[in-house]
């Protein structure tokens, strides 16, 4: 499928002219392309941008997460230790990983070993942990999902990655009811991962299985 | 070819001594080319009837999950008018959008690479993957690799690609060619899959655990446990992009598994090669996409995953980012004032799941791996339609449709599939004409058509005829075939006709006064 005027890639010598030619040429062509100049038109943005006033968005969003066949659990600030430690002790998790701004508070007196990311644990000694437990930067009812951003309460991407349980603290204040909203408060120049459920795939017959790489247990625990 | 047990490459592994490569010397590696004209690769795929059973329950699975998601949403039609709105505006503002995405990206750490097609994408590809002295690249799946034939083309500069999605993994394993935009082994059940697990996983790396049934949560297990060991030795990753925001420089890969989190965050260089028009201009753009993609695509509120990243990040991710511009035929596509809402497709394949076309034949069948109606449309052009006549495979895609418009109602971004269809069948048989100095058959027939719609009287005698030639086939009759070569026996290879009625309407109106005077 390659135009006659290219040459053949592959001589890294050559690369660093043709890649200039590359960029001009290739904008050379919208140009060429868009000769008939199409018209100018406003985006329509009449979908909804909030939940209608008065939905329980918390209530909502604990629903849409437990469709997704992750583990929800709704607690107090008073009782969120003893929700973590239960949630820990169901899965028999005895080394957990946990960023540097998890508070002490959200795992004093439970029986588990906190392992901290720094210095940065390798991958292999990451997969090796039981599992991980960070906070979230918010949280979308609507979808049931939570996002994380690499806040100090999250740490790096790998660190959410690698055990097999992820155990993601939401505060009811971090939850809005809809994607628009969720983007409106989010920092684009922070890396983000979106998680909805379980790791999951529907590549077997169009049916949809929970666990393929990522953690294969999500448990949320809301806090009022 | 084996390496020695020190290299780089292999230290640290269970096979330390021994170099698996995906590629099996004994069998042709898998490719598109060659593939026959549609309806002859339609009539092979229609005669395997555990492709059709596969397929068949498939499509229905999700068809009926997807209705229900978008249901769910009364603005569903608001959020296809703004993605489409926003899609026209990318081609319409598409120079300085993507100089915008190449300061932007340039701006938080990463390389723009640009493309003016597959052979220099992949050169691109290879000789970053060759300076980070890597022989081995796990990939997420991505339509822009597969279409610059991206693992075949490092196979040949002595890389080895893994494929880390589910069904692309499966296609791999099976020396295959995918089927499906989403679910490029949908063609395959799951006695299928897990016999190819069992055969050749171990010849690639960790096998197949004992004793694997074909329950799809095992089959998922035995994915996870077999590729564990290559995504923590790899170094180099390539994907592809769903979006990329040109105001913020960020590139968002959506996906279900976590293998597009294992590649994106990981190895220590991420390559990303992307189609030039798969931008959004704005931040705020992407609330439309991320609402839009998940229903359409997989039929859930939201999918498992989506990494969304800007540049590069101290301490966190690939310390390497480079983002390759693809155009590859794109230009072509814009510059067909018609043809270019192709560009708006977002990958999300409802076209194909609701097609009826596509759901008896599979994705094999059109050659190219953009299958179904938007491959109908996007393939042709992609191939340069616009710009000088076609090979006979490429010329049948646009005729591989019914033309019910089913494709277009359920289209996220409201591309008119049939709209362009039938404007590409126009083109092939302009491109046709010209190349033949005495008209084809079908050109012939339209102008005796044209000839005998001009008047009242020609189309009576027609009328007259047809009824007259109705009776050698009974009161009832269907017509299946023609015999013998030529274009009247091809019209009816893919259709029956029902015998023409004895009396024409106009003949029945004039007897009858209108039905007032009887029957």
């Amino acid at each position: 499928m390659s135009s006659p005027e290219v040459e053949p890639a592959g001589s890294s010598g050559r690369r660093a002219t043709s890649a200039g030619d590359a960029r001009e040429t290739v904008l050379g062509r919208i140009h060429d392309a868009l000769a008939d100049a199409p018209p100018r038109v406003p985006i329509p943005r009449d979908y909804e941008h909030a939940l209608p006033p008065g939905t329980d968005i918390a209530g909502l969003f604990v629903e849409r997460v437990g469709d997704y066949r992750a583990t929800v659990h709704r607690t107090t600030t008073a009782g969120l230790t003893a929700t973590i430690a239960a949630a820990l002790a169901a899965q028999r998790v005895t080394r957990l990983a946990a960023p540097a701004g998890v508070p002490d508070t959200w795992l004093a007196g439970i029986e588990v070993e906190r392992v901290g990311d720094d210095p940065p644990l390798s991958f292999p000694a990451l997969d090796r942990l039981d599992g991980v437990i960070t906070g979230c930067a918010v949280a979308i009812a609507e979808t049931g999902t939570i996002v994380l951003d690499g806040g100090p309460d999250q740490g790096r991407r790998a660190l959410s990655l690698l055990p097999d349980l992820h155990v993601c603290i939401v505060m009811s204040s971090q939850i809005v009811g809809t994607v628009p909203e969720a983007l409106a408060r989010l920092d684009s120049t922070r890396p983000q991962t979106w998680i909805s459920g379980p790791s999951a795939t529907s590549d077997i017959e169009l049916q949809r299985v929970e666990g393929v790489h990522g953690p294969r247990r999500l448990d949320v625990i809301v806090v009022e | 070819m084996t390496l020695p047990a020190d290299a780089p490459h292999a230290a640290g592994t269970r096979h330390a001594t021994e170099r698996l490569r995906p590629s099996r010397p004994d069998r042709p590696e898998p490719s598109f080319a060659g593939t026959p004209p549609f309806p002859e690769a339609a009539r092979t795929a229609l005669a395997n009837e555990q492709l059709r059973a596969n397929l068949g329950r498939a499509t229905a699975t999700i068809r009926t999950k997807r209705a229900a998601v978008v249901a769910e949403r009364a603005d569903w039609e608001a959020l296809r008018l703004a993605g489409a709105a926003i899609k026209d505006e990318v081609l319409r503002d598409l120079p300085a959008l993507l100089e915008q995405l190449e300061r932007a990206v340039g701006t938080a750490g990463g390389t723009v690479h640009w493309a003016r097609d597959a052979a220099e994408a992949n050169g691109i590809v290879a000789s970053i993957a060759r300076a980070n002295g890597a022989t081995e690249v796990v990939k997420v799946k991505s339509m822009a690799t597969q279409e610059i034939e991206l693992n075949e083309a490092l196979r040949q500069e002595g890389i080895d690609v893994w494929e880390t999605d589910l069904a692309e993994m499966i296609v791999q394993l099976g020396h295959d060619l995918p089927s499906h935009i989403l679910v490029p082994a949908i063609h395959r059940n799951r006695s299928e899959i897990r016999d190819i697990f069992i055969d050749e996983m171990g010849r690639v790396g960790r096998p197949a655990p004992e004793g694997l049934t074909n329950e799809p949560a095992e089959l998922a297990e035995a994915a996870r446990l077999h590729l564990r060991e290559k995504f923590l030795r790899a170094r180099v990753a390539v994907s592809g992009a769903n979006f990329a925001v040109a105001e913020t420089g960020t590139v968002v890969v959506v996906e279900s598994e976590g293998n597009g989190r294992m590649c994106l965050t990981l190895p220590e260089v991420l390559i990303t090669v992307m189609g030039i028009e798969k931008l959004v201009p704005t931040w705020r753009d992407l609330e439309v996409f991320m609402q839009l993609l998940p229903r359409s695509a997989t039929a859930e509120r939201m999918n498992p995953y989506t990494s969304m990243w800007t540049g590069v990040t101290a301490g966190d991710g690939p310390q390497a980012f480079h983002l390759v511009l693809l155009d590859n035929g794109r230009t072509d596509t814009l510059s067909d004032t018609v043809g270019r809402q192709a560009l708006r497709c977002i990958r999300c394949s409802a076209c194909l799941n609701v097609c009826p076309v596509y759901e008896r034949t599979g994705g094999q069948a059109y050659g190219s791996v953009y299958p179904g109606p938007i491959g109908a449309i996007l393939t042709p052009q992609l191939r340069g339609i616009a710009r000088h006549p076609v090979d006979k495979q490429t010329a049948s895609l646009p005729f591989a449709s019914s033309l019910c418009g089913a494709c277009f109602d359920v289209c996220p971004v409201r591309i008119d599939i049939p709209e362009v269809l039938v404007h590409l069948r126009g083109q092939v048989v302009r491109q046709s004409e010209a190349s033949h100095r005495l008209p084809t058959a079908e050109a012939a027939s339209m102008r005796v058509a044209a000839w005998t719609l001009q008047t009242p009287r020609r189309l009576g005698l027609a009328e007259r005829a047809a009824g007259l030639g109705g009776r050698l086939f009974g009161r009832r009759g269907t017509l299946r075939r023609m015999p013998g070569p030529g274009p009247i026996a091809g019209w009816f290879r893919a259709r029956d006709l029902r015998a023409p009625a004895r009396e024409s309407f106009r003949a029945w109106w004039r007897r009858t006064d209108g039905g007032r005077g009887g029957d």
